[in-house]
């Protein structure tokens, strides 16, 4: 499986990939929706994307939206990590195609239990699993 | 820092005979780990606050001793499966007598189980009747308030769940009160027999690996006998009636595994008898839960769920 981690933290992509390749990811990362679309314009491909909500140039909702919008990236599973915690803004974010909602600050077992949701590893994975 | 020999002897035999739960050597640990802070919060040293409860000088604090060793963490959907299952493959195997389906989720510890049992079920077709039980009385009001921090909420609670069943209160999240209003949480103790049934599914998950083989016996009888006619026993995703109960036949439903009580199965134990410990079975006993190897759930996405 391959992931693409987007965040404009390079902290924060360091921890969301760090705990996906444990779990068995090979990951990518951008540091905005923009950079997250070229990479996958040039032919990147991955069953996963982990973004966040607030980013320059472009923000994470956008980039679900542009996502959702373009047949060849419609299997993608959308993750968005996000501070944004407001009822209202996770069900924009479920309007506009996002599969799941993870609020930071979370733990590793948390991105797992959400992965094991989405039916993208199996639920025997442990926490302890995790590097 | 560890603890004496004497003061963990103590407290599992307390724990043992309090709740069945046994604490094998090698679990100080945990002894240390839940009953440091009670200590510290008397002025104590956990050794101290131990021969204290030895000497019967703090016999009103045994039950508060009892509780910390007892409360297990918990999450949402867990190991999804049985879950995602409820209300497509599982509800129609139950016999429909005009009547709501009566769950009993036992063990519920902060209230996880039966707030997902009943959130699976949302839709469903027939009412929904959840008993949610619990040893412990301080997660049972933690339950029943049903206030999780984001913290919790993030642990296997599908998002869209969240927003359709929960309401912000400042930084924490509560369950709405049309959910919390159809659970009946309840204190009761698995050694004390069962809660008024029958029941349609009982939910005992990842409970009976604490229990030594006689009890998992007696337990597995009691589940067996407040069972309706064509109900099912969910187990944890790593458990197994298999090598401790042959009363129970596996049947898979959707990529859930449950267990149906066989006629006669509950023959054998009197109601309400417990074996006494100097009661032995040539049964293996089921492995430990170390490292689980279920396999992917057959509902791959639980985006539709339910």
């Amino acid at each position: 499986m391959r992931a693409l981690v987007v965040d404009d933290s390079r902290t924060m992509r360091r921890i969301v990939a760090g705990i996906l390749q444990g779990l068995g990811f090979e990951t990518h990362e951008a540091e905005h929706g923009a950079a997250a679309l070229a990479l996958l314009e040039c032919g990147l491909e991955v069953d996963l994307a982990c973004i966040d909500w607030n980013m320059p140039v472009m923000d994470g909702l956008e980039l679900v939206v542009r996502l959702r919008a373009t047949p060849a990236w419609r299997a993608i599973t959308l993750m968005m990590v996000t501070t944004e915690s407001e009822q209202d803004k996770i069900v924009r974010a479920l309007a506009a195609g996002a599969h799941e909602y993870l609020l930071k600050p979370f733990g590793p077992e948390a991105l797992r239990d959400k992965l094991v949701l989405l039916g993208m590893i199996p639920a025997g994975v442990l926490a302890g699993d995790l590097a | 820092m560890s603890i004496a020999p004497d003061t963990f002897a103590f407290v599992a035999d307390l724990v043992t005979r309090r709740s069945a739960i046994r604490l094998e050597p090698g679990k100080e640990y945990l002894v240390e780990s839940r009953l440091g802070p009670l200590a510290r919060e008397r002025g104590l040293g956990l050794d101290e606050f131990v021969r204290r409860l030895r000497s019967g000088a703090a016999d009103h604090e045994l039950a508060t001793v009892v509780e910390a060793m007892t409360t297990n963490e918990t999450s949402w959907f867990r190991d999804v499966a049985p879950f995602a299952a409820l209300r497509g493959h599982v509800l129609p195997l139950l016999r429909d007598s005009g009547q709501s389906v009566r769950i009993w989720s036992a063990a519920c510890s902060t209230g996880q189980e039966p707030y997902s049992i009943l959130m699976a079920l949302a839709d469903a077709p027939r009412t929904v009747e959840i008993v949610a039980t619990d040893l412990n009385e301080q997660v049972l009001g933690r339950a029943r308030e049903g206030v999780y921090s984001q913290l919790e909420v993030n642990r296997g609670l599908p998002a869209a769940m969240l927003v359709r069943h929960f309401e912000r209160v400042g930084a924490h999240w509560r369950v709405r009160a049309d959910l919390r209003s159809r659970v009946d949480f309840r204190r009761h103790n698995l050694m004390d027999g069962t809660p008024p049934g029958p029941f349609d599914l009982v939910f005992l998950r990842n409970v009976l690996i604490y229990f030594d083989l006689p009890t998992k016996r007696a337990v597995l009888d009691r589940v067996a006998r407040v069972l309706r006619p064509g109900g099912f026993l969910v187990l944890g995703a790593a458990e197994t009636t298999l090598g401790v109960h042959d009363g129970f036949e596996r049947v898979e439903a959707g990529g859930a595994v449950l267990h149906r009580p066989l006629p006669g199965a509950a023959r054998a134990a009197a109601p309400g008898l417990l074996p006494t410990p100097a009661r032995t079975f040539p049964v293996p006993v089921a492995p430990p839960p170390a490292r689980r190897t279920d396999p992917v759930p057959s509902t791959p996405q639980m985006r539709g769920l339910p």
